[in-house]
């Protein structure tokens, strides 16, 4: 019953992530293109629940739909009266070619490789770890991933300082 | 299970790619890179519930307590999230000096830096 309901989910999101991404690529007004962006990644954070990854979900929720979307909406507030010429670049047919290309590749991967799955009852110390995980991802992050995790702080950190060196009156 | 999850990311990859390459406004191209990070991101996290654990007990040679190391991939994801939002506040910071010094956003008008 449970798998069910699972199943049930993860293609009721799988649906909405698709669908919404599919109308971003194809909506001609950027507003509503940035509106469907924000419902791909709420479905795409619900997958991430579904998975037992409530902080990465909740991480998804805050800095995507939350202030990712929100700079790209101020960016396109900003560019409205801005002459958009064509939509699509000369290369649109190769472009549609080689992602349909990539993808049966992709999926063709992923059918012919042989995964060792997990058992669907996770054994007791993994189950464990997944249920605990936000602290458990403290304790990552800060020990065996604590030089990663410095350099993207100064990652931000020039992200930020570049942005603003850039967009800055003269 | 792990399976459809990685063809939902391989869709999701390519219908970003798909963007990437054929739309001319920048905002578009850029958004639908975001789409692409967040294909991968669905894939990092999968691979990370469904593999991981398998991979530790084959590969041994892990000291210390391998129970957080079910969630590298997830960390994996979070630092793909990081750089990513790093990513679209240049790339917008970007569109906006492009908007004000040539007016326009059309990727195909943008070129500076041709010889």
């Amino acid at each position: 019953m449970e798998n069910l309901f699972q199943e049930v989910v993860f293609w009721m999101l799988a649906v909405i992530t698709v669908g919404a991404a599919l109308a971003v690529v194809h909506t001609q007004d950027m507003f509503r293109a940035t509106l469907a962006l924000v419902v791909s990644f709420l479905g795409v954070a619900g997958i991430f629940v579904l998975l037992n990854a409530e902080f990465i979900a909740v991480v998804q929720v805050l800095v995507y739909a939350g202030g990712v979307s929100v700079l790209v909406i101020f960016a396109v507030m900003v560019t409205r009266d801005v002459p958009e010429g064509n939509r699509n670049t000369r290369v649109q047919p190769l472009a549609l070619v080689s992602a349909a290309g990539l993808l049966l590749a992709l999926i063709y991967a992923v059918v012919e490789a042989q995964w060792t799955v997990l058992p669907d009852d996770l054994p007791g110390p993994v189950a464990a770890a997944l249920v605990d995980s936000p602290a458990q991802l403290g304790q990552l992050l800060l020990n065996e991933f604590v030089l990663p995790f410095e350099i993207a702080g100064i990652v931000l950190l020039a992200a930020v300082v570049g942005a603003l060196g850039l967009v800055r009156e003269r | 299970m792990l399976e459809r999850l990685l063809i939902l990311s391989a869709v999701l990859f390519c219908i970003g790619l798909y963007g990437a390459l054929s739309r001319r406004h920048l905002i578009a191209v850029l958004i639908s890179i975001e789409i692409m990070f967040n294909a991968v991101n669905i894939a990092f996290v999968a691979v990370s519930r469904y593999v991981t654990p398998a991979a530790l007990r084959v590969g041994g040679g892990v000291t210390g307590p391998v129970e957080p190391l079910v969630l590298v991939g997830q960390s994996f994801a979070l630092f793909v999230i990081v750089v990513a939002a790093a990513e679209v506040a240049l790339g917008l910071a970007l569109v906006i000096a492009m908007v004000r010094r040539k007016d326009t956003v059309d990727i195909s008008e943008i070129n500076l830096m041709r010889g």
